[in-house]
């Protein structure tokens, strides 16, 4: 046992000892223990370098709110942490931490030379500085800068561990398990409602744990604390979360809780999730959420051995430990005192408590000298002096008598009295409202179902806490004794005489970014009045423990700078998260290929066994091209193109958009919406459509097939599938509602398989029944209903290569039976499956657009040269209006036309931009782009499309692709290439 | 006004910093001014400055009903790029951004301008297209933007995953490494000490309630919640707010305010070396200055002011981070926060004159604003001291919804087939 | 996430099984000139304030419906079925 360790007290387990290494030295801990209590059980104090002086810093909370003590935790490859609270982190066998921020190491930093040139460093000196010479900022000082920035160090390695999420619903929320959650909870649990009750610590507690003596309705503190918390757990009810952070308060009493849920263990078990995003919606949220307390600003009020004075107490009584042998207190507070006493009570010497308050309640001068400490009441520090450790304060009485005394300590105690947590409250829009008894804000318009309870709501006497927290509830008072409330005190954020002792080393209000007292002076010297402003041009509160100490400090020193009243101030924005949360709690197991969805159709499988390559197409992924051996992909197009022509392709079209339309009003309907007219489609005949948005331009196409006079079957894009039908509801629901109308998506019912070739009727009329294939009865852009392998199919014969083709529609169920039927059969005509590269090359070749590509949002039937889609004649269709605007008459408008290159061996890029003159200016005017480029086996030549302003007009003009290498001249064509009489197509 | 360098700023350090100026001056409102802009945010900021320093028109108010940079200049995530697919808008982004490149040295301020390039991940052969087509116009139009293929992207930028074995995987990337960062408060308090020095009155936590017209139609000043204020020539620049203030003036504008949310991390050492852009998985990522890795996500479906977003988003976001960056899961998020972006029907900006003589209407930046701050500025000064619109944003005008010659980005990009 | 009350389905649902679909009660004009269906086509309401919406209850009834929704809190004030009259609104 060492001599900061206590020899009895304190919840840690004596008789599991632990060993754990800081900076590569190994130390002795205990199960209970965090980092930061078992490194001051070592007598270790200094633990890290602050942000911009390289400051050697201690540790100066028990909990979330610590600024300094961040260190980096290595769990073996990929799982590094840095910038973790030592202050929150359980200690475990062989625990792994270092400090960070500094070179070459703690004790000999060499960014500590930056103290030297400190007054330069003052706020907001980047903006006045390394201007000049200008190249200087991106070679030179922006590189130091950013070296010289950034706490920790990123991990480099992809994470081993997992995270997972819950949605998680109840009916109380309540967040924080201190005396006033947790007699929150039990409350609201007894009448069965399903309550959760999550905390951020290890345990559950919050003060009562760092004061045992506490005597509540006759019980010790902690067998009351044993005892609640037994009731809660056998309540079936109750969900008890401990190690779990409500970070965020959203809309509605949506609140995101981070639970932790390995951090603390030696051993990870296999297989269990790093942690878990709760994302609870409560009927009801109870807010217990607690207070931190207040650092003073005096001069040199940051060196390692200065902490808060609850923090001491929670290391005295709930770890054991003693934060120091020869201990000072400084305070404008009551509750120091009982830090200090229990200090002494333990065994330390504590000489002096220094208060800056003239009058003192008599009962604690009454046992400050049972306990031989001397209290000097309006006194202040005007320095302390100690490098790496406090090693003494110079005190002076606050009327600023010139004489001080100097005190030898080895820790100094400070608390300027508690500020509510009032985070999630101001996160769920509530207002606040300015307290001057407590100095600081406390809730005051709730917009949510949510109530504020215990020091979160400015109530600091236990009893009150305990008695008021449901004073709906019929209970019987309950009593408390030996309680020492938070909320006596005067409120003050630096002390006397801080501002006139300023050469004796900084007054910091930001432990972390190294903010001090004179910083906020000089922003608002500077003009920056507005809160915001001062936040912004000084960062205070901006580190990574948001300000949970120095923003109260910070407003009222800029108050005072402005003399103004501090609660005309107003206060930053509290932002979530309230403390940092991992990017993978947030992101959850929506990892790899849980991060999207990936549609597949009936013959992926099959597929992927013949080595098909794939394309993602919307949220669907294709085959792309089914290479054979040592094929590249190139070659693998040209033969399955080449094949296709010859003799039959088969390829799975299911990824296309069906939607069923039918009913009395379907043609109506249907003439509505898309622009092509409809009412005079016969029975069994097919209709290619476009279908325009409001604004006049394509956004989709599609074919549509009359099956009866009432039904419908619409096909649409991949990637415009939901879109279609979702628009398609609008216009049914809202716009015409009387039309007698009902739509199905279809999509996922029936599955395509696309039969091109000029073999494809020879291959499926053995199998096809019902149907007459005769080519007049039968003829292209016509439906059948019937029979293939005896299952249900509407067989289409439409093409899209160009080629004799039929769309066979059969049971998505059924697709992959029929698919390898007919690949069986198709054997003696060298059937071969192609992709949707195939596809693409084959179209372009017939001249056929693709919606999205060849198309992009802004374009018109007519700019696509698709005026023959137009029903003129139709009084309306969605977007005909639009096409009369002025700018749509235009005769220079991008209009699709076909290209070929002079150069027939030159396959022009896609994306390549079009000009009209092949030299002069260096930036010449674009008039149009190149859509879709391919090599055309069949033709032997290369074939493009593009968008050419006034286009339509110019067939049979050169135009130039100027590429970084050299100039293309291409000939704008017609651009249907191959078999434009459509002898092939209606064979 | 005190010249900002090393040698003034060692010399005020080592005098206790007790010499420095108010950065801007805090006059009280006048009972009328040449010029009002409504908005002290950065462009309104900018387009002040440059009112004085081109054309010098000096009597002039700026009017904040908040705190000056404080709403979308200080809540957006810093990107700065111009490879812009479109002539138009290419134009306008580069005229900005070649703004951009001198604008610490001449305002004696430094921004912290990092051109540490921008690289827009393709994910599909349809994105993969698309940025062909965009660095190929840009070349045209003498914008920087190259195509790199995806061994490339990751030399770029080594933190990211470019696995096949992913969801989306990244299949190239277009680079503009002319593009980068700015620090995002320092460009507004930049453009208001340059201003202020040269007699702008930037006038705070001063509401604009109403806009005052006379008999002709044309407008005459403005009531605000410091009384009323008169000028000739009025111009609002005020993002979100902009609606309401064109309804003062009996005008409707083709606008919709949407929630844009954007996340930091703690702050780590240097490991993310430029900006980083998907359209698919919808995020972008760069790291800022001070170490912290810098996130935004998409805009929300719904009009709102509210000025935050819902936790799906974030998670979606960083979810997508996450995929392109393994190794950051373990990285923690700092501050996460909403702001509202105004939003065209073609999502590119409206700048120019209005029905209305003597009104100026800048808005409609979208989640683009910030990277435009110096040329909005630059071209809402033009048009307002000319009275007419400079050749630069003469097609960013109002008049364009109703004859349809859009300028639509967005669309240029949308996916079918 | 909002909760949106369907008044189809009279249920409360999470915000994810929705998209909105603009501003409500737009009339298509009939003949319109330029001006009129510049109007229809792109000008919208935008209120600061409360907002008459579209909502379609994609992952679910396949509805679509009329909000309004306070777009300073986002907050739902009511939803009502599509065709119906802006509607008077609770006082608050």
């Amino acid at each position: 046992m060492n001599e900061f360790r206590t020899n009895i007290g304190g919840r840690i387990a004596r008789d599991k000892p632990l060993q754990f290494s800081f900076n590569g030295q190994s130390y002795i801990g205990y199960e209970g223990d965090t980092l930061a209590s078992a490194l001051l059980a070592n007598g270790v104090h200094f633990v890290a370098r602050s942000y911009k002086y390289h400051r050697p810093r201690g540790i100066m909370s028990s909990g979330n709110e610590e600024a300094s003590a961040l260190v980096n935790v290595t769990r073996g490859k990929g799982r590094d942490d840095a910038n973790t609270r030592a202050t929150n982190l359980h200690l475990y066998e062989g625990l792994n931490a270092q400090s960070q921020h500094c070179w070459p190491s703690l004790d000999w930093d060499i960014g500590e030379v930056t103290r030297l040139a400190g007054p330069v460093f003052a706020a907001g000196f980047y903006y006045k500085t390394f201007m000049w010479p200008k190249s200087f900022w991106e070679k030179i000082y922006e590189p130091i800068i950013r070296k010289s920035a950034g706490l920790g160090s990123a991990p480099t390695l992809p994470d081993p561990d997992t995270y997972t999420a819950r949605y998680a619903h109840c009916d109380i929320l309540v967040v924080g398990a201190g005396p006033a959650g947790i007699v929150a909870a039990l409350n609201a649990s007894k009448d069965g409602v399903r309550v959760i009750l999550c905390d951020e610590k290890d345990e559950f507690g919050g003060d009562l744990l760092s004061t045992p003596k506490v005597i509540i309705g006759g019980l010790d503190a902690w067998d009351w604390l044993e005892k609640s918390i037994a009731v809660l757990k056998s309540r079936p009810n109750v969900t008890l979360l401990p190690r779990t952070t409500g970070f965020g308060y959203y809309e509605q009493n949506m609140l995101g809780l981070a639970e932790r849920l390995t951090d603390h263990l030696a051993d990870l078990p296999v297989g269990m999730p790093r942690e878990r995003l709760h994302k609870v919606r409560a009927k009801k949220v109870i807010l217990a959420t607690g207070a931190i307390e207040r650092p003073l600003v005096f001069p040199g009020n940051d060196r390692p051995g200065i902490m808060l004075a609850s923090a001491a107490r929670t290391y005295l009584n709930r770890y054991g430990v003693k934060v120091g042998q020869r201990v000072l207190a400084v305070t404008s507070h009551d509750a120091a005192y009982q830090s200090a006493f229990d200090l002494a009570e333990a065994g330390c010497e504590v000489p002096a408590i220094i208060d800056v308050r003239a009058h003192i309640d008599q009962a604690l001068l009454d046992l400050a000298k049972a306990l031989n400490i001397e209290v000097l009441s309006a006194h202040t520090i005007v320095k302390t002096s100690g490098h790496k450790r406090v090693k003494s304060v110079h005190v002076a009485s606050i009327e600023g008598k010139a004489n001080t005394r100097v005190i030898p300590c080895d820790a100094l105690l400070m608390s300027g009295g508690f500020t509510p947590s009032v985070h999630l409250f101001s996160q769920s829009r509530g207002k606040l409202k300015w307290d001057e008894k407590i100095g600081a804000a406390v809730p005051d318009v709730y917009v949510q179902n949510c109530i504020s309870v215990g020091a979160a709501n400015g109530e600091f006497s236990l009893h009150d806490v305990l008695n008021h927290t449901a004073p709906d509830q019929n209970v019987l008072e309950i009593d408390v004794q030996n309680d020492c409330p938070l909320g006596s005190g005067q409120n003050i954020s630096q002390l006397p005489l801080a501002q006139k002792a300023k050469k004796h080393g900084g007054a910091f209000v930001d432990f972390q970014h190294d903010v001090v007292a004179k910083d906020i002076g000089l922003a608002v010297r500077e003009g920056f009045h507005s809160i915001e402003h001062i936040k912004r041009y000084t960062t205070t509160g901006m580190a990574t423990d948001q300000g949970k100490t120095s923003n109260i400090n910070g407003v009222n020193i800029a108050a005072d700078a402005l003399n103004r009243p501090v609660a005309d101030m107003g206060l930053t924005t509290f932002r979530p998260p309230y403390t940092p949360t991992t990017f993978g709690t947030l992101a959850g197991h929506s990892r790899g290929k849980f991060f999207d969805i990936t549609r597949k159709s009936p013959t992926d499988d099959w597929a992927s066994d013949y080595g098909a390559v794939f394309e993602p197409v919307g949220l669907w992924r294709r085959a792309s091209y089914f290479p054979r051996a040592n094929e590249t992909k190139h070659q693998a197009i040209a033969r399955e193109c080449k094949a296709t022509r010859a003799s039959i392709g088969i390829s799975d079209a299911s990824t296309l958009g069906k939607i069923e339309v039918v009913g009395p009003d379907a043609a109506e309907f249907l003439n509505r919406f898309y622009t092509n007219p409809m009412l005079k489609l016969p029975v069994g005949r097919c209709r290619y459509v476009l279908a325009l948005k409001e604004d006049g331009f394509i956004y989709d196409d599609g074919v549509i097939a009359r099956l009866s006079e009432t039904r419908f079957h619409v096909t649409t894009t991949t990637g415009g599938a939901a879109r279609v039908f979702a628009n398609m509801q609008d216009y049914l629901q809202t716009e015409w509602p009387e039309l007698k109308v009902w739509l199905t998506s279809i999509s996922e019912q029936w599955a395509v398989i696309a039969l091109n070739g000029p073999n494809v009727r020879n291959l499926i009329a053995p199998f096809v029944k019902d149907i007459d294939l005769d080519k007049d009865n039968f003829p292209h852009m016509s439906i059948r209903e019937g029979t293939i392998f005896d299952i249900p199919t509407r067989l289409f014969r439409v093409s899209f290569t160009g080629e004799l083709g039929y769309e066979v529609n059969i049971p998505a169920a059924n697709a992959l039976e029929v698919w390898k039927r007919l690949m069986e059969a198709g054997e003696q005509y060298d059937i071969t499956p192609y992709g949707v590269e195939a596809l693409h090359y084959m179209r372009a070749e017939k001249g056929y657009i693709i919606v999205g590509k060849d198309s992009d949002g802004t374009q018109t039937p007519e700019d696509m040269g698709m005026e023959w889609a137009i029903g003129k004649k139709k009084p309306d269709f969605i977007g005909k209006r639009s096409l009369t605007r002025p700018d749509m008459l235009l005769p220079d408008r991008p209009q699709f036309v076909g290209l070929m290159a002079h150069d027939p061996q030159v396959v022009l890029e896609e994306g390549a931009q079009i000009v009209g003159e092949q030299k002069g200016q260096t930036f010449p005017k674009m008039i149009g782009h190149i859509t879709s480029s391919y090599m055309s086996a069949p033709l032997g030549h290369s074939i493009a499309f593009g968008m050419v302003a006034g286009g339509l007009g110019r067939i049979g003009d050169d135009v130039f692709i100027p590429m970084p290498d050299m100039t293309h001249r291409v000939k704008i064509v017609d651009p249907v290439f191959y078999d434009p009489e459509g002898k092939r197509l209606n064979d | 006004m005190t010249r900002f360098s090393f040698p003034s700023l060692v010399r005020h350090a080592f005098g206790g910093d007790k010499g420095w100026d108010q950065q801007w001056a805090k006059p009280e409102p006048k009972a009328s001014y040449d010029v009002i802009i409504i908005g002290a945010g950065g462009h309104g900021l900018a387009a002040a400055y440059y009112l004085a320093k081109e054309h010098n028109i000096t009597n002039v108010a700026v009017l904040e009903k908040g705190w000056l940079g404080g709403g979308n200049t200080a809540r957006n995530t810093t990107v700065i790029r111009s490879n812009y697919l479109y002539d138009e808008s290419a134009n306008l982004y580069n005229h900005a951004l070649c703004l951009w490149e001198g604008l610490s040295q001449e305002l004696n301020y430094n921004l912290m301008f990092s051109q540490r390039g921008v690289m827009m991940l393709a994910h599909s052969e349809h994105e993969v297209q698309l940025y062909k087509r965009h660095v190929h116009a840009n070349r045209l139009n003498g914008v920087d933007n190259e195509w790199l293929n995806v061994e490339q992207a990751k030399d770029f930028c080594p933190p990211l995953n470019i696995s096949p074995d992913v969801r989306y995987p990244v299949m190239g990337a277009a680079l503009q490494r002319r593009g980068g960062t700015a620090r995002h408060d320092g460009v507004a308090w930049g453009y208001a000490r340059g201003a202020s020095t040269r007699g702008v009155h930037i006038i705070e936590n001063c509401e604009v309630l109403g806009i005052n017209r006379h008999a002709d139609g044309s407008v005459s000043g403005v009531e605000t919640s410091r009384g009323t204020i008169g000028a000739s020539k009025i111009a609002i620049s005020a993002a979100a707010h902009s609606s309401q203030l064109m309804n003062m003036a009996g005008l409707d504008v083709p606008l919709e305010c949407f929630t844009l949310q954007a996340l930091v991390s703690e702050p780590v050492a240097p490991v993310f070396p430029c900006v980083i852009a998907s359209n698919t998985v919808h995020a972008y990522i760069s790291q800022s200055d001070k170490g912290e890795l810098v996130i935004g996500a998409g805009t929300e479906q719904y009009v709102s002011y509210a000025q935050r977003g819902p936790l799906h988003t974030v998670e979606h976001t960083l979810a997508a981070i996450c995929e392109m960056f393994p190794m950051f899961t373990r990285m923690k998020m700092l501050r996460n926060w909403g702001g509202c972006v105004d939003v065209t029907p073609d999502r590119s900006p409206i700048l120019g004159k209005t029905p209305i003589q003597g009104l100026y209407l800048n808005a409609g930046w979208g989640t683009g604003g910030f990277k435009a701050t110096p040329g909005a500025g630059h071209l809402l000064a033009h048009t307002i001291a000319k009275d007419a619109p400079h050749e630069i944003n003469a097609p960013f005008s109002l008049s364009r919804f109703q004859t349809g010659r859009l300028i639509d980005e967005a669309a240029a990009a949308a996916v079918a087939h | 996430m909002l909760l949106i009350d369907c008044p189809y389905c009279e249920q409360e649902r999470a915000e994810i099984e929705f998209t909105c679909s603009g501003e409500a009660h737009m009339q298509k004009p009939q003949n319109a000139d330029d001006a009129q269906w510049e109007k229809f086509l792109f000008l919208r309401a935008n209120t600061k304030g409360v907002h008459y919406e579209r909502w379609y209850h994609v992952h679910g009834c396949g509805r679509y419906f009329n909000a309004a929704r306070d777009t300073i809190s986002d907050k739902f004030l009511l939803t009502y079925k599509a065709g119906l009259p802006k509607p008077e609104l609770p006082n608050e």
